[in-house]
C-alpha cells in the first residue's frame, strides 16, 4: 500500500490533470533452428501499461486490452498466467524450451491481499476467462484446482506471503484450435493486421508439432528505482514447425515457407518490433547457417546457460525495407565438410584439359576415397604420337595439406637455420605444409589402323554410293513391261553355245 | 484388340524392368551402339552436376543436350525427390518414351482407311488381292506396337536410359499430329524434334505433302493454294523453332548451347565408335579434306528430300518412312534407338512383302551384324586380338544391310503402285507372261 500513495502524489504534483497512463508495445519474434531440423518460432507481444489498476474508475484503455484490464481490477488479480497448448515439447530432440507449458489448459493466479473469498473470485474469474478465450475453462472446479505451497512463486513484483492467494488449475483435456487463437489475436493492439501478428495464420500454426499460446499478466517495476508499478501483459505464442510436413524434407526455412506470409511493416503502435534468428553454431554437425537477407546487426546473449548469437532484424528500421517491400527471412544450411570449395573446369577436346580442385576437411581416423570417371575419345590418326601403343598418360593428382603438428614449432629465421627446415613457409607454429603426388596413370587405348586411310575412304564412300545408286535408280527410272527381244550379239552367241550343250535357250 | 495390346504392354514393361534390375543394365548402358555422345544418360547426369556446381554445362565437351532437356530432367529430379524420395527419377526414365509411342498406332489405321477411299476408283479391275482390307488393317496398330515395344533395339535403348527415346517420342507425336491433320501441333512437334537433333528438318516436306493431301490441295507449282498453305506451315514451323531457341537462350542466359549442340552434330568432332559411317572415316581422313567430307556427309542426309518429294508426292507417309530411315542411317551419331524408330513402321507395309526381293538375306545380315557388334568390340578393345578394322567392317555391313532394306521396300512400293494402275497379271504383246523391269 505504501507504493500506491507515491504515484498518487506524483499525479497531484503534476497539476491535477488526469493524464492517461502511458503504455508501450514491444513485439518480438524469435526463430530458433532445432537440432532435429525443425524450427521453433516464438512470438512475444508485451504491452506495458504504466497505471495503477487498483483504483476504480480507470476508463482510458489504450494498448492494454479492456477485457483484461477490467478483469484485473474487478477481481483484484495480482498475477495471471493462462496457457493453452497442443502437443508436447520433445526436449530430447529439440533441446531446452524457452517457455514450456503443459498440454491442455493451465491457469494459475495470484490474488491481491484484499481478496477475502478466494474461491468465489476464482470461480468467477475462470468463467470469465472461459468466455474471453472461447476455451472450456468453466470446467475448472474444486476437482482440478489446488493451492501450491512451494512452487509457482510470483513472477512479478510481489510482497505477498499468504499462499492461500495462489490458485492453480490444469485441464489436460483441453484442445486448442482456431477458436482460441482468434480471441487471443484480438487482444493484440494491432490485431492481426500489421506487424508480426500478420504471420499468425491458423492454417499454418495448427499444422505443427507443438503449439502453445499464453497470456501472462504481472506487475513490474516501472523503472530502476522501482518506486511505481506498471502492469505488464505478455502474450506469447510458441510453435514448432515440422521439417517433413512443412519443410518438405529440407532444412532450409523461410518466413514464407513457414507462415505463407512475409513481413511488410511493423505494427504502427509498437515502440519496438524485432525479429531474432538464432545463428549460434551447433557443434554436432559443423554446418553453417546462412541468413538471407544479411542482418543489419547481431546480438549476443547468455541464454539458459549458453552464449548464443542472434541476427536482429529491426522492422522499425527503414533500411530494412530498402531492397524490397516485404521481408522474407530465409535460413539456409551450408555443409562445409563436403568440399566447401569445388572448382571444376571441364576439358575441351584438343584445347584444354580437365581441372578439378577441391578443398576438403578430412574427418579424423577415417579414409576418404575420391574417384573420377573419365573417357578418352578416339583420336584422328594424325593426332597419335609415333608410338601409340605405348599408351596415354593421365597426369598425377596433387594433394596439398596443412598437417597439424604435434610439436609446437617456433618461428625460425630462414637465414640462421638449415636449409631443410625452411623449404615451405609456415604461417604459424601449429601446422606444417606438405605436398604429395599420386602416380601417373598409363592407359593403353585402342588405336585405329594407321595403314588404312585410303581404304577406309574408298569403302565408306562405296556404301554411301550404294545408297545413292539404289535411290537414283528407283527415283529416275520407271517400270516397263519387258518385251522379249531378239537379243544382241552376245545373246546370240550364248544361245549357239547353249544349243550345242543341249541347255534351254535364253 | 485392346486385350492383346495390353498384354504386349505388360510383357514389354516386364522385360525392361527385369533387365533394368539385373546386372546387364550397366553393361548395356556402356555399349557404344546404344549410347552415343549425343544421348548417353551419363552425360546428362554430368551436365546436371555441372549445372548444380554453377559451371555452364556446355563449357566442357561432354554434354551435348539441349537446354530444355536439362531443365526437364532438373525438374523431374527435384519433383521426384520431393514425392518419391529419389527413386522415381531412376525408375521412370526407362518407361517414359515408349508409353507415348502407342498413340501413334491408332492414327496409322485412320490414315490407311482414308487413303483407301480416295484411290479405290483409280485402280485396274483385277487388283483386288492387292488392296488391303479393313480387316487386316485392324491389326496394324497391334503389330506396330509389337515391333516397337519388343524390338531388342528399343529394349536396350530403354534400359540404357538414353535420351534417344525422348527424340523418338517427339517424332511420334509429330507423326500423330500430322496424321490427325493439325498443322499447328505438327509444326510445333517438328520444331521440337529439329531442336533436339537437327535432322528432322527434312521431315518438313512429307508433313507438308500429307497436310496438303488432307486438305485436297493439289501439289502444283503454279497453284496459289499450294503456296499459301506451304508458306503458312513454314511460318508456323519456323516461328515455333525461333520461340524454342529463344526460350533456351533465356533458360541458360547464353548462346553456348548452339555450338555445343548443333555445331557438334554438324562438325562431328567426337570420333567415338558407333554404328554409323562417320567415325572411322574421319578418324582416318587426311586433314586437308576433312572439312570437305564433313560437308559432303551432312549434305548426304538432306539431299534425298527433294527427289523423294518429287517422286512420292502422292504417298507422303511412305516418304516420311523413307526419310526417317535415311536420317537414322546417315546421321552423325546413330544409335540402335534411331533404327528401332523406322523399323516400327515396317508392319505398315506388310502388304509389300510379296514384292520384296532380298528380305531374307537382309534380315540375316542385320541380325548377324547386331550380334557381332559386341563380339568384335570386345575383341578389339579388351582382348586386343582384333583391331579396329573388324568393328568397322561390321559397321559397313550393317549400314549396307539397312540401305538395301530401305531400297528394297522402296522398290516393292513402286512395283505395287505399278500393278495397282496397270493390273496384276501382265501380258506381253503376244499374250505370254511378261516381266517387269526398271528402265
Amino acid at each position: 500500500m505504501a507504493g500506491a500513495s507515491v504515484p498518487l502524489g506524483l499525479l497531484l504534483l503534476g497539476g491535477g490533470r488526469a493524464e492517461s497512463p502511458r503504455d508501450a508495445l514491444r513485439e518480438e519474434l524469435l526463430l530458433s533452428p532445432l537440432p532435429s531440423g525443425d524450427l521453433a518460432a516464438t512470438f512475444q507481444f508485451r504491452t506495458r501499461w504504466d497505471s495503477e489498476l487498483q483504483r476504480e474508475g480507470v476508463s482510458h484503455y489504450g494498448l492494454f486490452p479492456k477485457a483484461l484490464g477490467q478483469l484485473i481490477s474487478k477481481y483484484s488479480v495480482r498475477e495471471l498466467h493462462l496457457s493453452l497448448t497442443q502437443g508436447f515439447w520433445r526436449t530430447r530432440s529439440w533441446g531446452q524450451p524457452y517457455l514450456q507449458a503443459p498440454a491442455g489448459a493451465e491457469l494459475w493466479v495470484w490474488f491481491q491481499n484484499s481478496v477475502t473469498d478466494v474461491d468465489k473470485a476464482w470461480k468467477d474469474l475462470s468463467n470469465i476467462l472461459s468466455g474471453i478465450f472461447c476455451a472450456s475453462l468453466n470446467f475448472i472446479d474444486s476437482t482440478n484446482t489446488v493451492t501450491p505451497t512451494a512452487s509457482f512463486k510470483p513472477l512479478g513484483l510481489a510482497n505477498v506471503t499468504n499462499h492461500h492467494l495462489l490458485i492453480y488449475a490444469v485441464l489436460p483435456r483441453e484442445v486448442v484450435c482456431t477458436e482460441n487463437l482468434t480471441p487471443w489475436k484480438k487482444l493484440l493492439p494491432c490485431g492481426s493486421k500489421a506487424g508480426l501478428a500478420v504471420l499468425l495464420k491458423a492454417e499454418r500454426l495448427f499444422y505443427s508439432s507443438y503449439h502453445s499460446q499464453a497470456v501472462h499478466i504481472r506487475p513490474i517495476c516501472r523503472d530502476a528505482s522501482c518506486l511505481s508499478i506498471s502492469w505488464e501483459l505478455r502474450q506469447t505464442l510458441t510453435v514448432v514447425l515440422d521439417i517433413f510436413s512443412i519443410g518438405q524434407g529440407k532444412k532450409d526455412w523461410s518466413l514464407f515457407k513457414m507462415f505463407s506470409r512475409t513481413l511488410t511493416e511493423a505494427c504502427p503502435l509498437a515502440s519496438e518490433s524485432k525479429v531474432y534468428v538464432d545463428i549460434s553454431s551447433k557443434d554436432q554437425e559443423n554446418e553453417l547457417l546462412e541468413v538471407i537477407p544479411p542482418p543489419l546487426s547481431t546480438h549476443e546473449a547468455a541464454v539458459q546457460g549458453e552464449r548464443k548469437t542472434y541476427a536482429v532484424y529491426d522492422l522499425l528500421n527503414p533500411a530494412l525495407f530498402n531492397v524490397s517491400r516485404s521481408l522474407n527471412v530465409q535460413l539456409k544450411w551450408k555443409r562445409p565438410q563436403d568440399g566447401c570449395y569445388i572448382h571444376f573446369q571441364p576439358a575441351q577436346d584438343r584445347r584444354r584439359p580437365h581441372l578439378l580442385e577441391m578443398l576438403i576437411q578430412l574427418p579424423a581416423n577415417s579414409v576418404t576415397k575420391i574417384t573420377i570417371q573419365f573417357e578418352r575419345a578416339l583420336l584422328k590418326w594424325t593426332e597419335y604420337t609415333p608410338d601409340p601403343n605405348h599408351g596415354f598418360y593421365v597426369s598425377p593428382s596433387v594433394l596439398s595439406a596443412l598437417v597439424p603438428s604435434v610439436l609446437a614449432m617456433k618461428a625460425v629465421d630462414a637465414e640462421q637455420s638449415p636449409l631443410f627446415t625452411s623449404l615451405f613457409p609456415s604461417s604459424d607454429g601449429t601446422s606444417y605444409f606438405v605436398r604429395l603426388y599420386t602416380e601417373p596413370l598409363l592407359v593403353n587405348l585402342p588405336t585405329p589402323d594407321f595403314s588404312m586411310p585410303y581404304n577406309v575412304i574408298c569403302l565408306t564412300c562405296t556404301v554411301v554410293a550404294v545408297c545413292y545408286g539404289s535411290f537414283y535408280n528407283l527415283l529416275t527410272r520407271t517400270f516397263h513391261v519387258e518385251e522379249p527381244s531378239r537379243g544382241h550379239l552376245a545373246k546370240r552367241l550364248a544361245n549357239i553355245i547353249r544349243k550345242l550343250r543341249g541347255v534351254p535357250l535364253l | 484388340m485392346a486385350a492383346p495390346l495390353v498384354l504386349v504392354l505388360l510383357v514389354a514393361v516386364t522385360v525392361r524392368a527385369v533387365l533394368y534390375r539385373s546386372s546387364l543394365a550397366v553393361f548395356i548402358s556402356e555399349r557404344v551402339e546404344v549410347a552415343s555422345p549425343l544421348n548417353a544418360w551419363k552425360r546428362v547426369v554430368e551436365g546436371l552436376a555441372l549445372l548444380d556446381l554453377g559451371v555452364s554445362p556446355y563449357s566442357g565437351d561432354v554434354f551435348h543436350e539441349t537446354p530444355l532437356i536439362i531443365y526437364l530432367f532438373h525438374f523431374l529430379i527435384e519433383y521426384a525427390e520431393l514425392v518419391f524420395m529419389g527413386t522415381l527419377k531412376r525408375s521412370l526414365s526407362p518407361y517414359l518414351p515408349f508409353l507415348v509411342f502407342l498413340l501413334l498406332l491408332f492414327s496409322l489405321v485412320q490414315f490407311k482407311k482414308q487413303k483407301l477411299l480416295i484411290e479405290l476408283d483409280q485402280y485396274a479391275p483385277d487388283v483386288a488381292e492387292l488392296i488391303r482390307t479393313p480387316m487386316e488393317m485392324n491389326y496394324i496398330p497391334f503389330k506396330v506396337a509389337l515391333f516397337y515395344l519388343l524390338n531388342p533395339y528399343t529394349v536396350m535403348s530403354c534400359v540404357a536410359m538414353s535420351t534417344c527415346a525422348i527424340n523418338n517420342t517427339i517424332i511420334a507425336f509429330f507423326i500423330l499430329a500430322t496424321i490427325k491433320g493439325s498443322a499447328f501441333l505438327s509444326a510445333i512437334f517438328l520444331a521440337l524434334a529439329t531442336y533436339q537433333s537437327l535432322y528432322p528438318l527434312t521431315l518438313f516436306a512429307p508433313a507438308l505433302l500429307y497436310l496438303l493431301q488432307r486438305q485436297f490441295i493439289p501439289v502444283k507449282m503454279k497453284s496459289k493454294d499450294f503456296w499459301v498453305y506451304a508458306v503458312q506451315y513454314a511460318f508456323l514451323y519456323l516461328g515455333s523453332l525461333v520461340v524454342i531457341i529463344c526460350l533456351s537462350f533465356f533458360l541458360l542466359n547464353s548462346w553456348d548451347f548452339i555450338p555445343s549442340v548443333y555445331g557438334f552434330i554438324l562438325s562431328v568432332p567426337d570420333l567415338t565408335p558407333n554404328i554409323g559411317l562417320f567415325w572411322y572415316f574421319f578418324a582416318e581422313m587426311f586433314e586437308h579434306f576433312s572439312l570437305f567430307f564433313v560437308c559432303v556427309f551432312q549434305i548426304n542426309v538432306f539431299f534425298y528430300t527433294i527427289p523423294l518429294a518429287v517422286k512420292l508426292k502422292e504417298h507422303p507417309i511412305f516418304f516420311m518412312f523413307v526419310q526417317i530411315a535415311i536420317i537414322s542411317i546417315f546421321k552423325s551419331y546413330p544409335t540402335v534407338g534411331d533404327i528401332a524408330l523406322y523399323m516400327a513402321f515396317l508392319p505398315l507395309w506388310s502388304h509389300l512383302y510379296r514384292f520384296l526381293r532380298n528380305i531374307f538375306i537382309l534380315s540375316c545380315v542385320l541380325i548377324v551384324c547386331s550380334l557381332l557388334f559386341p563380339v568384335l568390340w570386345h575383341l578389339w578393345i579388351y582382348a586386343g586380338s582384333a583391331n579396329s578394322n573388324f568393328y568397322y567392317a561390321i559397321t559397313l555391313t550393317f549400314n549396307m544391310g539397312q540401305i538395301l532394306l530401305i531400297s528394297d521396300y522402296f522398290y516393292a512400293f513402286l512395283r505395287r503402285e505399278y500393278y495397282l494402275t496397270h493390273g496384276l497379271y501382265l501380258t506381253g504383246k503376244d499374250g505370254t507372261e511378261a516381266m517387269l523391269v526398271l528402265k
